[in-house]
């Protein structure tokens, strides 16, 4: 796992001391990011093509927060894919869990947020223990398929709106007047993109501190070849219900985040095809890399946003009928984008530099 | 009893489609390690092709007698043309990356059905049909519609075929061997990867068929349907364990049954989520499925 860690300094660098010092401080580059991301909300900056409005504008923000918040989720599913090597096609469960749970937990019962919050933490992480601990009886593509099952069982519950609580297909709106004022209208969308910032750094956080921690490397081993850690004398089974857990614990904290900043609940996030496109994201950026997932999840997700605008913009209606019906499916172009990066990009965004910069050499 | 009839039927119709589809899927796990993820779009576009060519767009098929059968044939050849196109231009080119052919499924089954609702709009369409076969028949007293007849004879004509071929045939030989031991049959210097092809032909083929004869069964057909259909067909596999036709046919039967009836004794919609718990039981008491075969 070499890319798992801090990209080595050029050759050249290591040499000299002023370039010593400049590897030094690339080394910060993440704080600097983040103290603009930080910072963000606070900008006039237009960005034409990037951004509709100003930086700063509530509608920037939200895609913004948005973008951050699936960068999140992605990176905390790739505890599974990349770490792991579990492709679950559950995932989105945990996400949903996290919102229904907390969003019926404020409407049916009245509660205080922060209480209801906790709740659908708690609820989202048992329903991983619980689905987690049967789908990994079964292994390889066999979990996969046994997750979709839940994913989509979860689905069905949603959409048929049992004792009127889930909303069906409509959703269920949060309530307003239960959550704190300062997370609600739009005026207040800078604390919401914060929030979805802060699940970000939070999930780089843990998944850091999980894969470097012990059990971090089993999983690895688990990864790599999973008879050789049987052999070893440790049991595989705990140690990816462990990973599941976690995994989950944090799509639920997400689906949290994503009330907040939706106001309410939906039932797309519970299908099938909303877990499949964080793999997407994931493999995109490139899996078990630690930044690649949240690179696929922010690209993905703006990608995602536009794509929904130029599929409806006037240039698109235009053309003749071969190019304009692809075009206006933006699922269509997704899913071709990802056929293509299957193929032509193995390792995702991620690897591409290593890649360029091996290919350089070649030619030298 | 006329009810319990027409549930049995009913949901015979409905696990001959789940076969349909789980045949080629379990297949195809069970020799190239590869979910194929877009076997529900194959399904799709057997469907529309179905349709297509029913619909009076191609010359000599129609929605009745001759031409309805010539429209069933149509809709199959390009479903399984389209399996072919897919293992040749985006399964094959990744051979030696079983996880990274699944993923590149998954983009085929997102892109298609995409493509089928860009063309021909995302809401069902009405799937017209020979009058012989949208009428029913009296059975110990229930009136059960002539498709499911037509379905479960379909399924049957399918698996004796697939037995037949599986276990009659070289290549049948070589695919079985393959499911049992890749590995082995690469070694005693036999090309497994014409094997796939004839695999992902067959599986499409069936899936096709599948397509065809679902939209005589829902009367109509849209772009998500697919889809919906292959995550019953994936839990088809799991229960008959995977890369086995026969364990596919049991399940599909048992599940197609199962959900029929869940649905009409307890609230609608349950019946979904008692497969879901079904599979779940059966994997706590048997992680291998039914006929034991490895995950």
């Amino acid at each position: 796992m070499s890319t798992a860690t801090t990209p080595a300094p050029a050759p050249a660098a290591v040499k000299t001391a002023p370039g010593r010092d400049r590897a030094r401080l690339l080394r910060w580059w993440p704080a600097a990011v983040l103290g603009l991301l930080i910072v963000a909300p606070y900008s006039a900056l237009p960005l034409p093509g990037l951004l509709d409005g100003p930086v700063g504008s509530p509608g920037s923000l939200q895609l913004l927060a948005t973008c951050l918040l699936f960068g999140a989720l992605a990176t905390g599913y790739d505890l599974l894919l990349g770490r792991t090597g579990l492709l679950s096609f559950g995932h989105a469960l945990y996400f949903a869990a996290g919102s229904y749970a907390t969003n019926m937990f404020l409407l049916e019962a009245g509660l205080p947020f922060a209480v209801a919050a906790v709740l659908g933490l708690c609820f989202g992480t048992a329903l991983a223990l619980v689905l987690g601990s049967v789908s990994l009886r079964v292994t390889g593509i066999g979990f996969s398929m046994v997750t979709l099952a839940f994913a989509q069982a979860g689905s069905i519950l949603v959409s048929r709106n049992p004792g009127g609580f889930t909303g069906g297909e409509e959703g269920r709106a949060a309530p307003a007047e239960l959550l704190p004022s300062w997370l609600v209208g739009i005026d207040h969308t800078a604390n919401l993109y914060w929030i979805a910032l802060a699940y970000l750094v939070l999930t780089l956080g843990v998944v850091r501190w999980a894969v470097r921690s012990p059990t971090g490397r089993v999983w690895e081993g688990i990864k790599e070849n999973e008879r050789r850690v049987e052999v070893l004398g440790l049991k595989p089974y705990g140690f990816k219900l462990t990973a599941f857990v976690l995994a989950g614990a944090l799509a639920a904290v997400g689906g949290l985040v994503h009330l907040l900043l939706t106001g309410g609940s939906t039932p797309q996030t519970t299908t099938s095809d909303f877990t499949l496109s964080l793999l997407v994201m994931v493999v995109l950026g490139g899996s078990g890399t630690r930044w690649g997932p949240m690179v696929g999840g922010i690209l993905y997700t703006w990608a995602d946003h536009r794509l929904g605008d130029l599929a409806g913009s006037g240039a698109v209606a235009d053309l003749p009928a071969v190019l304009r019906v692809p075009l206006s499916q933006p699922l269509f172009l997704l899913g071709v984008l990802f056929v293509a990066v299957v193929h032509l990009l193995p390792g995702g965004l991620a690897r591409l530099p290593s890649r360029l910069r091996g290919n350089r050499e070649e030619k030298r | 009893m006329s009810t319990i009839v027409l549930l049995t039927m009913t949901g015979l119709g409905l696990g001959a489609l789940y076969f349909l589809i789980a045949s080629g899927l379990s297949l195809i796990f069970g020799l190239m390690d590869v979910l194929n993820f877009a076997h529900g779009a194959l399904l799709s576009i057997g469907a529309y092709g179905t349709w297509w060519a029913a619909s009076g767009h191609l010359p000599g098929a129609g929605p009745g007698g001759w031409g309805f059968a010539l429209a069933v044939l149509f809709g199959t050849a390009v479903g399984t043309l389209a399996a072919v196109v897919l293992e040749l231009a985006v399964v094959r080119p990744l051979y030696t990356r079983p996880r990274e052919q699944v993923l590149a499924t998954v983009g085929v089954g997102l892109a298609v059905p995409a493509l089928l609702s860009g063309i021909w709009g995302s809401d069902a369409r009405t799937f017209p049909g020979p009058e012989a076969l949208s009428g029913t028949f009296g059975l110990l007293g229930a009136d059960v519609p002539v498709n499911r007849l037509v379905l479960v004879a379909a399924a049957v004509v399918v698996l004796v075929a697939l037995r037949l071929f599986l276990g009659r045939t070289r290549h049948g030989l070589v695919v079985r061997a393959g499911v049992e031991d890749r590995a082995m049959v690469t070694a005693l210097g036999i090309d497994v990867r014409k094997a796939f092809t004839l695999v992902f032909a067959i599986g499409g083929c069936a899936a096709a068929l599948g397509g065809a004869l679902g939209g005589l069964y829902f009367g109509s057909v849209d772009p998500r349907q697919g889809t919906s259909l292959l995550i019953f067909a994936f839990v088809v596999v799991v229960t008959g364990g995977m890369g086995s036709v026969t364990g596919a046919a049991v399940a599909a039967v048992v599940i197609g049954l199962v959900q029929q009836f869940a649905n009409y004794y307890t609230a609608a919609g349950l019946g979904d989520l008692a497969v879901v718990v079904l599979l779940a039981a059966l994997l706590l008491v048997r992680p291998r499925g039914l006929t034991g075969r490895l995950a």
